[in-house]
C-alpha cells in the first residue's frame, strides 16, 4: 500500500518518514543557505533591470530587459518552486500553460499589429 | 449461497481503499501527489489568465487619450522597492517549506507569518501607488490604459491578498494543530501560489514598469 517513488522530492512531498525525508531533501534540493543566495542573486538582478532601464541602449534595451526577466522567471520556478528537482509531469503541465499562454497572446498581439512599428 | 462465499471479504486480507493507514498517503496511478499535481495544473491555467491580462495592457498602453499616460505617472524607485519586498517575501516562504519539511513548526510559524507581512506591505504600497494615481487624474475609466492597467495590477493584488489569507490561516491551522495529514506538503501547495504570484510580478514589473511604452 505504500507510493511508489522515483526522487527524493517527491518522496518528500508525499510524506515521507520524519527523519530521513527531511536530510534526503536536503540534500537532493537546496539548502537554506543557498535559497538565501538565490534571493540575494535576484535583488541584484532586479536592481540590475532597473538600471539598465535608465541607460540609452537603443533597441538593445527590450531585449536586454527579456532576457533578465526570463531568467529570474526560470530561477524562481526552478528553484524556489522546486521544479528543477520535480516530476517531468509537473514540469510538463507547467511550461505547456507558459507555453500556450505565450503562443496564444503573441499571436492576438500579432493580430492586432503590435509588434508593427 | 455460493455467492455469499465468493464476496464475503477476507477480514485478514487488508483493504485496499487508497490510503495508507500509518501516513493517510494516497495510492495514486502516477504515483505522485495528485494535490500537487493539481496545483500545478492550477498554476498553469493562471499563466494563460495573465497573459490574457498582460497583453490587453500591452495593446492599450498607448492609448491614454487627452489623460495622463504611464511616463507621468510611474515612480521607479517606489515600485523597485515594492518588487523587492515582494522578491524577499519568496525568500521567506520557500525557508517556511524548508523548515515544514524539517518537522520545525516553530520556524515554520515564523516564515509563513513574515512571508504574510510582507506580503502585506507589497499590497500596501499598491493601495498606496493606486491612491496617487487616482489623485493625479487617472481613474478606473479614464482611458483604455487606465482599465487595462488596474485591471492588471489589481488582479495580481487580490492574488497577493488571497495568499495572505491563506498564509495566515495556516499559521492559524498549524497553531491549533487542525492540518490533517502531511503538513509540509500543505504548506508547500500554498508556497507554490506564493512563488506564482512573484513570477507574475516579476513579468508586470519588466513588461509594465520598466519597458517604455
Amino acid at each position: 500500500m505504500t507510493m511508489t517513488t522515483d526522487t527524493a522530492s517527491v518522496e518528500s512531498t508525499n510524506g515521507a518518514d520524519a527523519g530521513t525525508g527531511a536530510d534526503e531533501h536536503e540534500s537532493h534540493d537546496v539548502t537554506d543557505r543557498q535559497y538565501i543566495i538565490i534571493a540575494l542573486l535576484l535583488a541584484v538582478l532586479t536592481a540590475a533591470e532597473v538600471a539598465v532601464s535608465y541607460l540609452d541602449l537603443g533597441a538593445w534595451l527590450v531585449p536586454t530587459l527579456l532576457v533578465m526577466m526570463a531568467i529570474k522567471f526560470v530561477t524562481i520556478v526552478g528553484y524556489f518552486m522546486h521544479l528543477k528537482f520535480d516530476s517531468p509531469i509537473f514540469k510538463a503541465v507547467f511550461w505547456v500553460g507558459v507555453g500556450m499562454s505565450v503562443v496564444l497572446y503573441g499571436i492576438m498581439l500579432t493580430t492586432f499589429h503590435f509588434f508593427v512599428t | 449461497m455460493s455467492d455469499a462465499t465468493i464476496t464475503a471479504p477476507d477480514e485478514h486480507e487488508p483493504i485496499d481503499d487508497g490510503l495508507d493507514h500509518l501516513g493517510l498517503e494516497h495510492q495514486t496511478s502516477t504515483g505522485l501527489s495528485n494535490t500537487k499535481l493539481a496545483m500545478w495544473m492550477f498554476l498553469g491555467s493562471e499563466c494563460l489568465l495573465f497573459g490574457g491580462l498582460i497583453s490587453t495592457y500591452m495593446l492599450y498602453r498607448n492609448r491614454s487619450g487627452t489623460g495622463v499616460g504611464p511616463d507621468q505617472l510611474w515612480d521607479i524607485p517606489f515600485t523597485s522597492a515594492s518588487s523587492f519586498v515582494l522578491l524577499m517575501s519568496s525568500l521567506t516562504m520557500v525557508l517556511a517549506v524548508s523548515a515544514a519539511k524539517r518537522k520545525d513548526d516553530q520556524r515554520t510559524r515564523v516564515w509563513l507569518t513574515v512571508t504574510a507581512l510582507l506580503g502585506g506591505l507589497f499590497v500596501a504600497g499598491q493601495v498606496y501607488e493606486f491612491t496617487v494615481f487616482y489623485r493625479e487624474g487617472l481613474g478606473y475609466t479614464t482611458s483604455l490604459f487606465s482599465s487595462s492597467f488596474y485591471t492588471l495590477t489589481g488582479f495580481h493584488g487580490v492574488h497577493v491578498s488571497v495568499g495572505i489569507i491563506m498564509l495566515m490561516s495556516l499559521v492559524g491551522m498549524l497553531l491549533t494543530g487542525r492540518i490533517k495529514g502531511d503538513k509540509s506538503e500543505t504548506i508547500e501547495m500554498v508556497g507554490l501560489y506564493w512563488h506564482f504570484v512573484d513570477i507574475v510580478w516579476v513579468i508586470i514589473f519588466t513588461l509594465v514598469y520598466l519597458i517604455p511604452a
